[in-house]
């Protein structure tokens, strides 16, 4: 890995070129007669060969322009000059289900844990724009997460939780601007105000058409609400992440790690477009975006991706939007190791999965790390196995060493060589992505949603070949029972819900609720930025589902075309 | 030659992650069957009412968001209202073994869990097939 190309360097990778052939020859050809390799050819889940060895000459690298130094440009390094050894990584579990009381229990038992951050799961009818006594939302409500209808379920999820002490992240996207705004006025009950307020929410709406299906709106005013998102919090929330641009259910759908990465960083590059668009100036914007990611078994690969992310979004943020903020180039990630991969077979296996792709997140740099429970290919965590994934995270942050230095795999011939080439890949993609038109026109055309079906078609039928080995799955597997303890969500929350819709309801200044979802109505026709009118609507108590209603009748609804 | 079964692939509730719908549909179709796919977000009266108008034999529900209990038993019940009587409804999706009995009791034939091959379901509706028809002579 040479800097300059001045005559020694290039003497010297010329000499190691030589050797390596000679290498080649004379030790390993025999060594191949008596023992062949496992297969003809290696190559990472995304394609990518990986050569038998990997040497300086391997590596086309100049260190001051490709890796520089930990917080600075282009952050290949990482985002913060120190890394763990300042401030380790927020453990932050994503959890929640059943009523807001349940989950406030589960936040609590994570917080006394020794957790750092929350983490919010919704149910679907919360993430859909449903109350829940809506039809569309039998059966769904409080299952994957907790149901929100009102402020006074938000208020309950929150309660003996100083929001100016904690950090909540949320998942939240076509909804995202009734959630934050519920969040909004329970700190301001709890006289917090809203520049004190850290925390993310997920708000990533492009992702929801390619890969997650939680969409409402089509894609135009969506981006609307991103961006109006955007301008309120530049004005009113400075430390909150306004987004956080998703690969992780991209990969979760079956796409590669070259294609997270790519899809991902267009998805990046249509959001802050929309934002200029919509007149406001990258630097007062950009440094609130974040990302999220996940970590999947190929260790060196997804390592070399957290990398290869960094200096892409750097080089996009500082050459093609001409963002001056240093922190406008930081490409600052959450990362969940990959629920994907674990199996219902032998599930404590899963406990290890987690270990190698918690650890990657952290060689990768990551600044938030969620780590999946063993039993989730099966159900919902229990506490028991809640805990075991929040330790892991705190054995590989107190026992595992790998925090005492920055970027400890930096220099690795292999993981520079893994590191710029998904880069080079996925600005090929996204080449490709900008002449259809950028993500918003390339999802639309089905383009994105059909290389993810691809790959995760590929994958299938490797491990149905039995070419990909999933251990436990297709190789090594027992007979056994069916695990019992798995967590079940009460069946009558969904009643319960209902008739707290109806007390509140019931207590509320109705006429009030009509003015304000009016109000809303009327601006959403026009062009002012709509969160003041959602925050005056969701502290007259407005429903959830009354406020994406209003917005239904103005915005109507995405009906994507099925392709697979 | 037989004649070709066709099968509805449908995603019941809210649940968006069809990443094992679309590659269960295309593994039937790969494997020689008539493959219809919903989309995400039908309601149990939608799936039926188009198992009816595609005049499928099969339908193949897919849930991960723990609502199968609600939703899968409100699907055969759809079906059955229709008059399609001997309409096949199978499963899969994160399915907790302890709910599969209580789903076969409601009519769902099989259930495939995380970890299943496409194939072991293509054959099983094979098989399911070759069992009713061979009877009849042919």
């Amino acid at each position: 890995m040479v800097a300059d190309k001045s005559g020694e360097a290039r003497q010297q990778q010329e000499e190691i070129r030589r050797q390596k052939e000679r290498w080649e020859q004379e030790t390993v050809a025999g060594s191949l007669r008596r023992s062949p390799e496992r297969q003809e050819a290696f190559a990472t889940p995304s394609g990518i060969p990986v050569a038998r060895l990997y040497t300086p000459a391997d590596v086309e690298v100049d260190y001051l322009r490709d890796l520089g130094f930990p917080g600075e440009y282009p952050f290949t390094r990482g985002v913060q000059p120190t890394m763990y050894r300042g401030r380790l990584w927020t453990m932050r579990q994503y959890a929640g289900y059943g009523t807001a009381e349940e989950s406030n229990r589960r936040y609590r038992f994570l917080l006394e844990s020794g957790t750092t951050g929350l983490s919010v799961a919704f149910d679907l009818p919360t993430q859909i724009g449903y109350d829940s006594d809506h039809p569309m939302a039998e059966g769904e409500v409080g299952k994957v997460g907790v149901a929100i209808d009102t402020l006074e379920d938000m208020e309950t999820l929150f309660e003996g939780i100083p929001l100016d002490r904690v950090t909540t992240s949320m998942t939240i996207n076509a909804t995202a601007p009734i959630l934050l705004a519920m969040y909004v006025a329970v700190a301001e009950k709890q006289g917090v105000p809203p520049e004190k307020l850290g925390g993310t929410i997920q708000n990533d709406i492009l992702k929801e058409y390619a890969a997650r299906g939680t969409y409402i709106y089509p894609p135009r005013p969506s981006m609307r609400l991103i961006t109006d998102i955007f301008a309120w919090c530049a004005k009113h929330m400075p430390n909150w992440n306004t987004i956080s641009i998703s690969g992780y259910h991209i990969r979760e759908a079956g796409a590669t790690a070259v294609q997270e990465v790519a899809f991902t960083l267009a998805n990046g590059i249509a959001y802050v477009q929309a934002a200029l668009e919509a007149g406001l100036e990258v630097d007062t914007f950009a440094p609130r975006l974040s990302f999220f990611f996940a970590a999947h078994n190929d260790f060196f690969e997804e390592i070399a991706k957290f990398r290869a992310a960094r200096r892409l979004w750097a080089r996009i943020m500082r050459e093609r939007f001409g963002a001056r903020n240093p922190r406008s180039w930081m490409l600052r990630f959450h990362t969940q190791t990959a629920g994907s991969t674990l199996t219902a077979q032998q599930p404590e296996n899963n406990i290890v999965r987690v270990t190698i792709q918690a650890l990657a997140a952290v060689l990768g740099g990551t600044q938030s790390l969620h780590t999946n429970a063993y039993d989730e290919a099966l159900a919902l965590p229990t506490e028991r196995s809640a805990r075991i994934a929040l330790r892991t995270q705190q054995i590989l942050a107190h026992e595992s060493g790998v925090t005492e230095t920055v970027d400890p795999l930096a220099g690795s011939y292999y993981v520079e060589y893994l590191t710029s080439e998904i880069e080079r890949r996925a600005l090929a993609y996204i080449e490709k992505i900008d002449a259809m038109g950028g993500a918003v026109a390339a999802i639309e055309q089905g383009y994105i949603q059909r290389e993810i079906q691809e790959a995760a078609y590929r994958y299938q039928q490797e491990v149905e070949s039995g070419q990909r080995v999933v251990v436990g799955v297709n190789r090594y597997q027992v007979e056994e029972e069916p695990p019992t303890d798995l967590l079940q969500v009460d069946p009558a929350v969904a009643e319960r819900q209902k008739e707290r819709i109806a007390r509140v309801k019931a207590r509320r200044d109705g006429t009030l609720v009509a003015e304000r979802l009016d109000a809303l109505r009327r601006a959403a026709r026009g062009n002012e930025n709509l969160m003041p009118y959602i925050l005056e609507a969701v502290k007259a108590y407005a429903t959830l589902g009354e406020i994406a209603d209003a917005l239904r009748d103005v915005f109507g609804e995405y009906r994507p075309a099925e392709i697979f | 030659m037989e004649e070709r079964i066709r099968i509805l692939v449908a995603k019941p509730g809210l649940d968006g992650h069809d990443r094992g719908a679309k590659v269960i549909a295309r593994a039937f179709r790969d494997a020689g069957f008539e493959v219809i796919y919903t989309g995400i977000r039908q309601t149990p009266a939608q799936i039926a009412e188009a198992a009816l108008q595609e005049d499928v034999d099969v339908v193949a529900l897919s849930s991960l968001s723990g609502a199968h209990n609600t939703l899968f038993p409100r699907v055969v019940a759809e079906l059955r209202a229709r008059g399609l009587e001997d309409v096949l409804v199978i499963g899969g999706g994160i399915i907790p073994a302890a709910d599969i009995p209580r789903l076969q009791a409601a009519g769902v034939a099989a259930i495939f869990t995380p970890g299943t091959p496409t194939s072991e379901a293509i054959a099983f509706v094979r098989n399911w097939f070759a069992a009713r028809r061979a009877p009849a002579g042919a």
